[in-house]
């Protein structure tokens, strides 16, 4: 666009004061002259010479950028956190699951007479819980307490309830989702479902209270029912005789598992009754474990 | 806040492109094992047992 040769002349264009816009004339030229045309204020913009942002302009778009750079974080880190309840959890449980279960089988290995009869104290690993219906390879080392710390572990044995083969109620807490989620599939529990605990001497079978013909949950003579959906405060489900009045002598010999319910809330509770089904089975009669091990 | 970040790493593009990606990382590590771990207990669905 410039006009190089000189001398040259084209109509209306042979003097200076007839120039290119002025916008154009600062494209052509490396540093920009016009100082009409700047705004003193402004950081320095683009080279074209128009009107620049002003101040109070790029703060607010700052601001934006920042709150916009802030919610994305705070989104990617509730994605994390979701990663963290589903996988991460489950590979800290796993891990130690792996370590109580080595730890408690040496501990039968070395002393299995006389480990039945110390006393229980919180965090300790003293049972192992099989529930064939939820896989022939389940398996989780229950450890005594239901506080956060144990319960990230496995299954926790509620204090003060009974123990394995004793009468009264075991009553056993553990995680639905999350932590190993040993209690996942709690709902697919049908009546006459084996409930398998294995301590250091015995195995006792429990089963599902109801008819296993039928699928029906209440139908022990007990009242009793096999699975029933309660709220966060019904403590009665783990007394010596689940349902009844809290100071009911011991009835029977009873299994209750509790978890969360639905899934993913902590509005109401998903319990599991059981009914101890013979004799504790010694594990020197059956090494291998009664035959409801490899029940379905 | 990010570009303020990128600014104050020390190096060239690629150092920082490696220091951003160890900055990244560290920070994942601290929320997965510490951050996490503290917050859970006060959630919600982590509650299975019944109490009165």
């Amino acid at each position: 666009m410039r006009d190089d040769e000189p001398g040259r002349t084209e109509p209306g264009c042979d003097d200076e004061t007839t120039r290119f816009p002025a916008i154009l004339e600062d494209f052509e030229d490396d540093d920009v002259r016009d100082d009409d045309l700047r705004d003193d204020d402004a950081p320095s913009g683009p080279p074209y010479g128009g009107r620049r942002p002003s101040a109070r302009g790029d703060r607010w778009r700052t601001v934006a950028r920042g709150l916009g750079e802030l919610l994305v974080t705070v989104g990617v880190v509730l994605l994390l956190f979701v990663v963290y309840e589903l996988f991460v959890t489950d590979l800290l449980n796993k891990h130690a699951q792996t370590q109580l279960s080595d730890q408690l089988q040496q501990e039968w290995n070395d002393a299995p007479s006389s480990t039945s009869h110390d006393p229980l104290v919180t965090g300790r690993a003293f049972a192992i819980l099989h529930i064939p219906r939820l896989g022939a390879d389940y398996r989780r080392v229950v450890v005594e307490g239901t506080g956060q710390d144990q319960l990230s572990q496995g299954p926790g044995h509620y204090l003060g309830t009974a123990l394995p083969g004793e009468q009264g109620n075991v009553a056993l807490a553990g995680h639905r989702v999350g932590k190993g989620s040993p209690f996942l599939e709690l709902d697919k529990l049908r009546p006459g479902d084996p409930i398998v605990v294995e301590t250091a001497q015995s195995w006792f079978v429990y089963r599902v209270l109801g008819d296993p013909g039928t699928g029906d949950f209440g139908t022990d003579p007990s009242g009793i029912p096999g699975q029933e959906i309660v709220r966060p405060t019904d403590v009665a489900v783990i007394d010596r005789t689940p349902d009844a009045v809290a100071t009911a002598p011991a009835s029977g010999a009873y299994l209750t598992l509790t978890t969360c319910h639905p899934r993913f809330s902590a509005r109401q509770r998903l319990i599991i009754h059981a009914k101890l089904d013979g004799p504790a089975i010694r594990k020197a009669d059956q090494p291998k474990g009664p035959a409801a091990l490899r029940e379905h | 806040m990010y570009s303020w970040i990128w600014h104050h790493l020390p190096g060239g593009t690629g150092a920082k492109s490696l220091l951003s990606l160890i900055l990244v990382l560290a920070v994942v590590a601290l929320l997965l094992f510490v951050v996490f771990p503290w917050v859970e207990p006060h959630l919600p669905f982590n509650a299975v047992t019944v109490d009165g």
